[in-house]
């Protein structure tokens, strides 16, 4: 029997505000428990929301990023239940009309192909609190300074067919959100939360009963939780039982699903549109300013790099998929670095060593600036590319600037062709029999005689000018 | 429409109010008497009337984002039921 | 010196003939020799450290207008530091940490609070039984009940044991006490005065409003309690007239409606005596009346008993045990907490509302019940739309009768039949007044006025042109109602 996944992600992500979507409070995180958490946001008797300026800004332009229709007139409802971190009782969210319709973004698949995913809405909504329940052995202890941070509650279509597929999206979607400079992306702060709908079916049948996955703070978990949840489904369909339509909670620790009944009962959350509130307007020449104000987007650099500095749809991928990546890469290319070689350096040496350090590149320990000045003493010939590779280790522990370095370590080019020519003739005299297999006709030997001028110089040597007067000597 | 002790004690949880066996009856009697009362809008032929939340045509004004409140928690702690640490105080919660 | 209009103390205060001291302490003995169970609280430190600070500021000369004027605050309007219980033993203990809007604005023109007066508990009702603090006795016929919800605020100015008060009206809590009194009650416009730190009932509904003794008060107190408010996204940003300035002009061909349908049956017939001879007295004043018709004002019973309860069983899910206010002894888990407090700290008409509002939003029966009520609210609408094209004012009964007897309503649905006049003001969101027009047997009978949005001017002008020429607005019961002072 062959089954096929259908996962629909909803990301709840964080607006990087300064103040609270319904209050003056602040929203800075790690605050003491409470402290930020005003009249409003404690819901008292009485109080009032009024909405955040900067809020509709930033979904407006999330909105516009994913082509997405925007409604107009949108409208604030209450979605009503009881839970301690929730302090008025209800949750303002919107529902009949977000101010965010139907948009869509594409993603890169492993294989390198496209595909497009539909957004089906985006809403405003306001967060709950904390509630904590190892602090007291009796009491869950709670803490509302998150009561009131402004969400974006973005939904997609069940338009993904593979855990991998819901990473990818979600990895763009979380790309994007930080290209706009609406979350800050912290996915360990919560500031970007995937919820995952995820059901099976037979092929060519309609969709299957499915079970919302809560409590998935990180992309591998978000895998992770997905391919557990699809087997598990599988499993129940393959002994004849049915699937349950259920919220489930993901457990990192155990790596299993379990299903959240308390979330479950009774849940008749009797929407309606907010008294407090009124329809939000969004005009014409708003849509405009923020249309103007939008930066280039991760699609649209990454057909630039393609079309204009002649990248490969890989690196350009590679290289949009975070933002600060493509500045750091952009402010090499800016010095007038040779695109490819830039590419290849960032990709490679420098992620690779970012990664083993668990360092993200904002904190890289060498600059841009840097890391152009090494790419220019490989094209300037100063140094070669594998001695480059030395002088990056030695710039990355701090040993010095990249000219220091390539100075103090002797590590400048030959390029003086006598030198090199005398190498090589001590070369060909140490080496007779490979001299004569050469000369009758082996002329794969060359790189052995390449690499033996090079070890003799201590890699120094021009590679270029090596090759050369090889040829010429060996002719 | 008219509601039975079951809907009456579904709704009772709703929200969040106590509904004792011995009150059920009463109340479900009380709750059809009154809602007899609202049957009568489905009697009304309200055509295309657009429903009317608020009754200003008015748009939501919108607030600058600036941080603008002061940190009362002592205050306001100081008047809840039961507070330890700087934290409200609920019976545990099972998850 | 109680007989005093607020017009008049303001008078007297520049003058020097009271302090606001003196006046503020004959106010409290009047409040605390007074049996009518009109305050929950009364502030007296307060408020004679609040008359000292005026006086010193009257002395200066920085005072401004109603500065060292005592005044009772509906226990809905939170206040600072001061018990504000909404009438509910759910905030029997909650001090509020904050002003109310309202109560900002009255504090910044050095006035003084003697208390806070009682009230329907959460403003649901429309007699005052409904207070955790016990009813309010009409000082007219201590057996009578003074109306609701606003009914404390309105025994304690029409017993003159306050020169004016607040209310709120969320379907006639201004207007139907101030009817049922005998005193004049406005309600604004809806976005004219803040509802920021007034404890919500129904938020497309409440409105606070002056209560006092003339037309000509409530101007003087409007100009006080109106106006923008950064805090309350309903609030309209318009600006702020003198209600004053409009008092005296002529009503001469002003165009008064009469709906047919608030003349029909259920209307005691002395009621519609009373409020036929005022109208007889405006068309002496030169006012044109016409019939109007108001079709669909007989639905806004159930309109409003859906829409009310629907925003009111949302509004009172914050009172949850956990931040403030009752919270039930030794819970034994959330549920627990949550039942027991909200069982134990809500009366049986607020649960009786959240009830019937939490079924009516219920999955399954929005469409049926929410919806088409803000459907008909709609219609309800643009029937006084259209009758503002024909004339300037409508006038008709505010209560079907005049107060009845403390305890002889026990159903609820009479009840709420009774609100037939004031709930489609509210639905519309219109300004509404009552005024004093004059007794059906011993007891007062108002006369409802209503306009189309933001024509208070109209209104008060309307209101203190009739009062020059009567005085029923000047009969305390106190001196009885044939005593004028």
């Amino acid at each position: 029997m062959t089954w096929e996944t259908v996962i629909g992600l909803e990301i709840h992500s964080q607006l990087r505000t300064q103040s609270k979507i319904f209050s003056g409070a602040s929203t800075a995180f790690g605050s003491k428990a409470n402290t930020q958490a005003c009249a409003v946001d404690l819901g008292f008797p009485g109080v009032l929301p009024v909405l955040n300026e900067e809020v509709v800004k930033m979904a407006l332009r999330f909105g516009l990023s994913v082509n997405a229709a925007i409604n107009k007139n949108s409208i604030f409802a209450r979605k009503n239940y009881f839970y301690p971190d929730l302090p008025k009782g209800y949750q303002i969210s919107q529902f009949e009309i977000p101010i965010v319709g139907e948009g869509s973004i594409e993603i890169t698949l492993e294989s390198g192909d496209n595909k497009t995913v539909g957004i089906t809405r985006a809403h405003l909504e306001e967060d709950a609190g904390k509630s904590i329940h190892d602090l007291y052995d009796d009491y869950t202890a709670i803490d509302l300074n998150r009561a009131g941070t402004p969400l974006l509650e973005i939904v997609s279509e069940p338009d993904m067919s593979s855990a991998k597929e819901a990473v990818a999206y979600a990895k763009k979607i979380h790309a994007l959100v930080q290209y706009i400079e609406i979350c800050d992306g912290n996915m360990q702060e919560g500031s970007f939360r995937c919820d995952a709908n995820v059901s099976v079916r037979k092929q060519g049948e309609g969709l299957g009963t499915r079970a919302e996955l809560k409590n998935i703070n990180s992309f591998k978990f978000l895998e992770k939780a997905i391919n557990i949840e699809v087997d598990r489904q599988i499993d129940i369909l393959e002994e004849g039982g049915s699937v349950v339509q259920e919220t489930r909670l993901y457990d990192s620790i155990k790596n299993e699903t379990r299903s959240m009944r308390s979330k479950e009962e009774a849940n008749d959350y009797r929407y309606f549109p907010d008294p407090d509130l009124l329809p939000v307007v969004i005009s014409d020449e708003l849509l405009e300013e923020i249309k103007k104000d939008l930066p280039e987007l991760p699609t649209e650099k990454k057909i630039r790099f393609i079309d204009t500095l002649g990248l490969s749809p890989y690196d350009a991928e590679v290289l949009t998929s975070q933002k600060e990546v493509a500045e750091y890469f952009e402010s090499i290319i800016k010095q007038g670095a040779d695109s490819k070689l830039s590419a290849n350096w960032v990709m490679g040496d420098l992620s690779a060593a970012l990664n083993k350090s668990q360092l993200e590149i904002v904190d890289s320990p060498i600059s841009a600036d840097e890391l152009f000045l090494l790419i220019s003493r490989i094209t300037d010939n100063t140094i070669s590319g594998k001695i480059a590779k030395d002088v990056f280790k030695l710039m990355w522990d701090g040993k010095g600037s990249v000219d220091e370095i390539i100075d103090k370590q002797g590590l400048k080019q030959m390029t003086d062709s006598g030198a090199i020519e005398s190498i090589i003739d001590d070369v060909i005299a140490n080496n007779p029999g490979q001299v004569q297999q050469f000369k009758d006709g082996n002329s794969k030997l060359l790189g052995f005689f390449v690499g033996q001028v090079m070890k003799a110089s201590q890699g120094k040597a021009n590679p270029k000018q090596v090759n050369e007067i090889l040829n010429a000597k060996l002719s | 429409m008219s509601l039975d002790n079951k809907k009456v004690k579904e709704i009772a949880h709703l929200a969040r109010l106590n509904m004792e066996d011995s009150d059920i009856e009463q109340a479900t009697a009380e709750l059809n008497n009154i809602l007899s009362l609202m049957d009568k809008l489905g009697e009304i032929d309200t055509g295309d009337a657009e429903p009317m939340a608020h009754p200003l045509k008015m748009s939501q004004r919108l607030r600058e984002d600036k941080v603008s409140e002061d940190d009362l928690s002592e205050e306001f702690q100081a008047i809840a039921p039961k507070t330890g640490q700087g934290h409200f105080l609920v019976p545990t919660v099972i998850e | 010196m109680h007989n005093l209009t607020v017009a008049e103390l303001i008078k007297g205060l520049k003058n020097k003939d009271f302090s606001s001291l003196e006046l503020t302490q004959h106010y409290l003995d009047r409040i605390n020799n007074s049996d009518l169970n009109a305050f929950i609280s009364i502030t007296e430190d307060e408020a004679l450290s609040q008359a000292k600070e005026a006086d010193k500021k009257i002395t200066k000369g920085s005072s401004s207008i109603l500065t060292g004027i005592p005044y009772a605050h509906k226990d809905i309007f939170c206040t600072k530091g001061v018990k504000t219980s909404a009438g509910s033993k759910m905030l029997d203990s909650f001090i509020s940490p904050y002003d109310a809007s309202v109560t900002k604005k009255l504090n910044n023109e050095n006035m003084v609070m003697l208390g806070k007066t009682n009230m329907d508990e959460f403003a649901m009702g429309s007699s005052n039984e409904n207070s955790y603090f016990g009813p309010v006795q009409n000082p007219w016929d201590t057996n009578k009940v003074p109306g609701g919800s606003s009914g404390g605020s309105a025994a304690a100015v029409a017993a003159r044991l306050s020169p004016f008060a607040t209310g709120t009206d969320t379907g006639g809590s201004i207007r139907q006490p101030a009817s049922l009194c005998g005193i004049t009650g406005l309600k604004p416009t809806y976005g004219r005065i803040s509802r920021y730190g007034m404890i919500a009932y129904a938020s497309s509904l409440d409105q606070a409003g002056p209560m006092t003794q003339s037309a000509e008060d409530a101007a003087i107190i409007l100009n006080a309690m109106a106006g923008f408010d950064k805090h309350d996204s309903t609030s309209a940003n318009k600006s702020v007239p003198d209600y004053t300035q409009c008092l005296k002009n002529s009503i001469n061909g002003l165009k008064i409606g009469l709906p047919k349908e608030y003349f029909s049956e259920g209307l005691d017939s002395g009621v519609e005596k009373i409020v036929m001879q005022s109208i007889k007295e405006y068309e002496s004043m030169g006012a044109e009346i016409k019939e109007v018709s108001l079709p669909n004002s007989v639905h806004a019973i159930p309109a409003y008993y859906i829409v009310a309860p629907c925003e009111c069983s949302s509004n009172l899910s914050r009172f949850d045990g956990v931040r403030y206010g009752y919270r039930c002894k030794d819970p034994k888990d959330l549920n627990d907490l949550y039942l027991r407090s909200r069982s134990e700290g809500f009366g049986e008409e607020v649960k009786r509302r959240i009830m019937i509002g939490a079924y009516a939003l219920s999955a399954g029966y929005y469409d049926a019940y929410y919806l088409k009520a803000q459907k008909v609210r709609q219609l309800i609408s643009e029937d006084f739309k259209k009758a503002f094209k024909e004339v300037d004012l409508i006038m008709g009964p505010v209560s079907p009768t005049v107060a009845f007897d403390l305890g002889s309503v026990k159903d609820p649905v009479s009840m709420y039949l009774a609100d037939i006049y004031t709930l489609s003001v509210n639905l519309a969101g219109l300004p509404g007044m009552s005024i004093p027009a004059g007794f059906s047997g011993n007891l007062p009978v108002g006369l409802q006025l209503i306009g189309n949005h933001w024509s208070e001017e109209l209104l008060l002008n309307a209101a203190h042109q009739f009062q020059k020429r009567t005085d029923w607005h000047n009969r305390s019961p106190a001196e009885g109602q044939g005593a004028r002072r």
